[in-house]
């Protein structure tokens, strides 16, 4: 096979793709290595160790391992991914998808609209429509439900977030679901329903089997998006007393508010880490896929 | 075994695609549907099925009324034109998944695919996937799955249409074969006549949600109830040109001919009353072509030649109207000349108003 399509040759190649190569490199490669190499030293904000900051080994990832508030956060960040990434945005778009696979008409496109309008607005403007919902005097939600002076953001901090980012993302998996489940033949549903299998059964043995590729990317995506999202923090800035402090809410407030910029940077590589984990882990399953199908 | 009584179906949108339809299939039967597309014939299938739900009407299968039953308690087996073979299972879960859904144990669910199979010559493709099988292949799988758990009855949405052309015709033998062999009431929707000729004891012809006739190949083929149906059976389209009837004679096309004999059912006479308006259907087979002029036959000129192999379609253009007839090969005649279509006595049909009313 001819593998130079555009009959450039090796050097003219080279020569078109090096204005990208230079960018990634300026703009993505080099600031995660200087990420890496600030994470080994004891760089601050201000002070002594801002002009001259001493390399200090493994000291910042020692002591973030053995911080409580970072133990905790990431904890925190464990629950806001399974409950606004998996089962909120992937789970809950599906239903969505399922629900209105083959209607027509206005309940659809309401429907839609609604969940699409939650995606296209920007962050900063829905953050503070959620502040204002969720308000503890004169909130919309409090007005609604007439419970006056319930603290939602104070008594219920990682609740509130979590369906924040459910109500925020859910539009793309539900697009997602919506053509993926175009892609399973009708007639293998009725099949199955001839059969006698409940709607459970035929979840189970003909939907999510043809869509298992697209519920891993799915997934994925949504976990990545959620784990270092950032928007929440117009709402609860990670507090109250740091009980929706995820983690890119603690690297924030640890880097930035607390000054600590190479303890902030070893954290992030540590999310870093969790990403890549994550990444891998699906990598794998997709080949597995892949393997299984042929 | 099954039938149907007063079945509409209305979709939303308000297209009527059956149009309060009765049919009777008998215990065993190879039952065909067929029509052209839109005539409904799926939508009957599928309302059978118990996929959609009528609008009025009810559907009796075995005795028991099952119009408010859903799909799966109504002991029938499908197969789709696609025939709906789940991708990610092998051909032994395909085949046994029916069995599956009922909570049969795992061994015996095996056995019985691999009884199934062996039946149908899969055993050696029982751990293929659908993607690995050909599309015959698939289709005997997509058989033995509606096999293996011992439905009431047969439903098959046109079973042959996704097979090339070589490969429909011993399809064809095949499945006449098995639905014979397992004397399992059968019924299956087609477009092509043929199909339903060679396949069915006896077939419904549809159009526009109703039935146009019911009855075997032979009095489908040889006595069609309508003008409709005389121009859907059969493999060449049926002449059917406007006619006369007067002075004890049929004049049609400027052709003379004798005058019809015995009715279809042989009760009221020859309905001979004079001056009525027919149409005059006699098909391309029981058609001959003369090159010298005869008063019985129709004039026109050599405008097109179709050969179909053993023989030639030959159709002759004459003032107004077109006359085909089948030639023997090695007897075409040369294009541009003149000949004469001359129907074969007795071979003609006579419709008023679109109903049969006589031979002739």
């Amino acid at each position: 096979m001819n593998t130079d399509a555009a009959g450039l040759g090796r050097s003219r190649a080279v020569v078109f793709a090096l204005p990208a190569l230079v960018l990634i490199g300026v703009f993505l490669v080099f600031p995660a290595l200087w990420t890496i190499y600030l994470g080994l030293t004891d760089y601050r904000l201000t002070g002594l160790a801002a002009a001259d900051p001493q390399v200090v080994g493994t000291a910042n990832y020692t002591a973030a391992l053995g911080d409580e508030r970072f133990r905790s956060s990431f904890w925190l960040t464990a629950q806001y991914v399974l409950g606004s990434a998996v089962i909120g945005q992937a789970g809950l778009g599906f239903t969505l998808a399922w629900t209105l696979r083959g209607r027509r008409g206005t309940v659809r496109r309401v429907v839609e609209g609604l969940v699409l309008l939650s995606w296209i607005l920007p962050g900063s403007v829905v953050a503070f429509l959620w502040i204002a919902l969720l308000d503890r005097d004169g909130g919309t939600l409090n007005a609604l439900l007439g419970t006056p002076g319930a603290a939602w953001l104070l008594d219920h901090p990682m609740l509130s977030i979590i369906v924040f980012n459910t109500w925020r993302g859910t539009a793309f998996s539900m697009m997602l679901y919506s053509a993926a489940l175009e892609n399973v033949p009708v007639s293998h549903l009725e099949t199955a329903r001839l059969a006698g299998a409940s709607t459970l059964q035929r979840l189970r043995d003909v939907v999510l089997p043809q869509i298992r590729g697209h519920v891993l990317t799915n997934v994925l995506l949504t976990s990545l998006w959620t784990f270092n999202d950032f928007t929440p923090f117009l709402i609860t800035a990670g507090g109250p007393e740091g009980r929706s402090e995820i983690l890119p809410f603690y690297v924030y407030n640890t880097a930035l508010r607390g000054g600590q910029l190479g303890f902030g940077a070893a954290v992030s590589f540590l999310i870093l880490l969790i990403n890549l984990v994550f990444a891998l882990a699906y990598l794998r399953l997709l080949r597995n896929r892949r393997e299984v199908a042929v | 075994m099954i039938s149907v009584h007063g079945l509409t179906k209305v979709f939303p949108g308000g297209v009527r695609a059956l149009d309060s339809l009765d049919l009777e299939i008998g215990e065993g039967e190879f039952f065909a549907l067929l029509g052209p597309s839109g005539c409904g014939k799926t939508t009957l299938l599928r309302t059978i099925a118990g996929l959609e739900t009528p609008t009025s009407g009810s559907v009796v299968i075995g005795g028991t009324d099952v119009t408010a039953l859903p799909p799966g308690r109504r002991d029938v087996a499908m197969v789709f034109q696609d025939y709906a073979l789940f991708p990610h299972m092998d051909v032994t879960d395909n085949i046994s998944y029916p069995l599956r859904i009922r909570k049969v144990p795992r061994d015996r669910r095996r056995a019985r695919a691999a009884e199934v199979a062996g039946r149908l010559s899969l055993t050696e493709l029982l751990g293929r996937r659908p993607g690995q099988l050909s599309g015959g292949q698939q289709q005997r799988v997509a058989l033995a799955r509606a096999i293996a758990c011992h439905p009431r009855a047969f439903l098959f949405d046109e079973p042959l249409s996704n097979l090339d052309a070589r490969l429909r015709l011993e399809a064809r033998t095949f499945l006449k074969r098995l639905q014979d062999e397992l004397g399992v009431t059968t019924v299956f929707v087609t477009h092509d006549q043929g199909e339903a000729l060679a396949l069915a004891h006896r077939i419904a012809v549809m159009d526009a949600g109703r039935v146009a006739q019911v009855g075997t190949p032979t009095e489908v083929f040889h006595r069609p109830a309508t003008t409709f149906v005389a121009s859907f059976i059969g493999s060449t389209p049926m002449n059917l040109l406007p006619g006369r009837m007067g002075d004890g004679a049929l004049h049609v096309a400027g052709a003379v001919l004798p005058a019809p004999g015995d009715p279809p059912g042989g009760g009221d006479g020859g309905d001979g009353g004079d001056g009525g308006e027919i149409v005059y259907g006699v098909r391309p087979e029981y058609t001959d072509l003369s090159t010298t002029r005869r008063d019985d036959g129709f004039a026109g000129e050599v405008a097109v030649l179709e050969n179909l192999g053993t023989a030639t379609l030959v159709t002759l253009e004459g003032p107004g109207h077109l006359v085909q007839a089948v030639v023997p090969e090695g007897r075409e005649p040369a294009l541009g000349t003149t000949a004469w279509a001359v129907p074969r006595p007795g071979r003609a049909l006579l419709y008023r108003d679109d109903v049969l009313v006589g031979r002739a």
